[in-house]
């Protein structure tokens, strides 16, 4: 697993990708965050990070998909999946070593953003008013809501040979998990129903996580989605020999 | 036995890609794999490399079912996919040490295995490019190394030497026939000259069945094959007729005679005896051989046997 780890990791970092995602990821986030009047930090007055942690996970919908989307697709299109397979590695380490490097890669894009953590600190009156709880609480569950976009990715590659088609289909159900299903929950009348389906999806619990209480249902929600998902992937692969 | 296949059955869908073929390779032996496109060679080696699982039969390495164990199975054998797929940025050295590490070797001892490898399929002039720089036969090379790098007791090669000029089809066969001391070699082609350049044995599959396995002469000398004669003077073919063993006579210009034998029956020394019994010079005594086309299209052909409608 380790192996195939720093092979992926490897990938990103000799191509552009890598550095494509970090720096598009860092120049959006920094422009909305600083520049961009309509959501700038600088002219809504308060020293909090919320654009960061609302309109992040939307740029992420599409990088990530965008790093995963070769994962699995390449191989297959290359057929190095094949010769992979009749390795002595196990599928799982196949999947998870794919799925980690993509997660290495994300979470080193989330760690410049904590400059702005200081320069907000640095600029609250007096100095130091923020609320760091809140904001550890939605970096973890950032990172949370990362692992299971990277899982969808990473099972969207693994579907089919064609990277454009794992693109589409991966963020396509990332927004789903996200924002769709809180969306869908409006078509219930009864509200049991609607709290049911809301909480199907992750932004309800990326929001409770974002409040500084960290629940652990909401830690256990994000991580065994993610572990469904890899699991899934699994199978996918296994299911050659069907 | 290195290599046991026994009633396999693939099936994808409904279409049957192989219909219970079995047979077996002994250490040490190198055996071609021959059948026209889509025969089943590469489901087969597919499967005995563990990708891909049978719908049922059994298939063994190394007297270990691939079903049970493939883990085991893939440590033992080495395999060179068809159309040799490789990751074209990579170098080199840093495919040969990654293909090393997923096969569970430790990196100085993966370090050391390609370096050994770049010099055994002689890739020290090429060893510090980008794969996707090397021509078509280096890359051979490359696949071959791979395949070795684990020192595998058993090497499966899926159409080593397709798309070759034939410079480099003649150094991928002398490397293959190099590496093939020491271990066993099944190796799929539907070029029968290349079966004849690297093994004895062939295995023959024809639509997911083996139509033949046998050493390459004896399916030479099978039907067909006649003995060209030429005396250096006038005999009757009535004469030769007689001759035990003789099937028929035809003759093939002056004093020449293509005689066919008896299926199995040798008579060359019928002919000789004869010759010096008759005192005839014998100018020429030559086993005329299936051609190796002939050979291949008569074991591979489809039977006409459904009207085209």
């Amino acid at each position: 697993m380790i192996r195939i780890f720093f092979k992926e990791l490897n990938g990103f970092l000799d191509s552009l990708i890598g550095y494509m995602v970090m720096g598009v990821f860092l120049v959006a986030i920094g422009l909305l965050t600083w520049v961009f009047p309509d959501t700038s930090v600088l002219d809504y007055g308060y020293a909090d990070m919320d654009t960061l942690f609302s309109v992040g996970p939307f740029v992420l919908i599409f990088l990530i998909p965008a790093i995963t989307m070769r994962s699995f697709a390449e191989e297959k299109k290359l057929g190095t999946l094949e010769w992979l397979l009749t390795k002595p590695v196990t599928e799982w380490s196949l999947v998870l070593g794919k799925f980690l490097a993509s997660m290495a890669l994300v979470t080193v894009s989330l760690l410049p953003t904590l400059i702005y953590y200081y320069s907000l600190r640095q600029l609250g009156n007096p100095i130091g008013n923020i609320d760091t709880p809140g904001i550890a609480g939605s970096y973890l569950g950032m990172i949370l809501l990362s692992s299971v976009f990277c899982a969808v990715g990473v099972m969207g590659s693994a579907l089919t040979a064609n990277q454009i088609v794992s693109f589409i289909l991966s963020a396509f159900l990332c927004l789903t998990f996200y924002t769709g299903l809180d969306t869908m929950a409006q078509l219930f009348s009864s509200g049991q129903q609607a709290l049911w389906v809301k909480q199907m999806g992750m932004l309800y619990h990326y929001d409770a996580m974002s409040k500084g209480l960290i629940d652990t249902r909401d830690v256990v929600y994000f991580l065994s989605l993610t572990g469904v998902l890899l699991l899934g992937t699994r199978t996918i692969l296994s299911g050659r020999s069907w | 036995m290195a290599i046991e296949v026994k009633d396999l059955t693939k099936y994808y869908g409904v279409q049957h890609a192989l219909d219970g073929i079995s047979f077996s390779i002994n250490k040490g032996e190198i055996v071609g794999f021959l059948g026209p496109n889509g025969a089943g060679k590469s489901t087969t080696m597919k499967i005995l490399t563990g990708y891909l699982a049978p719908t049922s039969g059994v298939a063994a390495v190394e007297g270990i079912n691939v079903s049970e164990d493939p883990q085991r199975v893939k440590r033992q054998t080495g395999y060179l996919p068809e159309h040799n797929p490789l990751y074209h940025d990579m170098y080199v050295h840093e495919y040969l040490e990654f293909a090393a590490g997923i096969c569970g070797l430790a990196s100085g001892m993966a370090r050391k295995r390609a370096d050994e490898m770049v010099g055994l399929c002689g890739l020290s002039l090429e060893q510090n490019k980008k794969i996707g720089a090397l021509s078509k036969g280096y890359r051979q090379r490359v696949g071959l190394a791979q395949a070795l790098i684990h020192n595998p007791k058993v090497l499966i090669l899926d159409e080593p030497t397709s798309g070759l000029d034939p410079n480099q089809l003649v150094e991928i066969r002398k490397l293959i026939k190099d590496i093939s001391r020491e271990k066993t070699v099944l190796f799929s082609t539907h070029i029968l000259q290349e079966v004849e350049a690297l093994c004895d044995r062939v295995i023959v599959i024809n639509r997911g069945a083996i139509v033949a396995d046998d050493l390459l002469h004896k399916l030479r000398l099978g039907k067909g094959g006649a003995l060209l004669v030429e005396f250096g003077q006038p005999v009757s073919a009535e004469e030769l007729q007689t001759l035990p063993g003789v099937e028929r006579v035809e003759s093939a210009g002056v004093n020449r005679y293509r005689i066919h034998a008896a299926p199995g029956q040798d008579i060359r020394g019928e002919l000789t005896k004869f010759a010096a019994r008759e005192n005839k010079a014998l100018l020429e005594l030559r086993q005329e051989e299936n051609s190796l086309e002939a050979i291949f299209s008569r074991l591979t052909q489809v039977p006409l046997t459904e009207p085209a409608s």
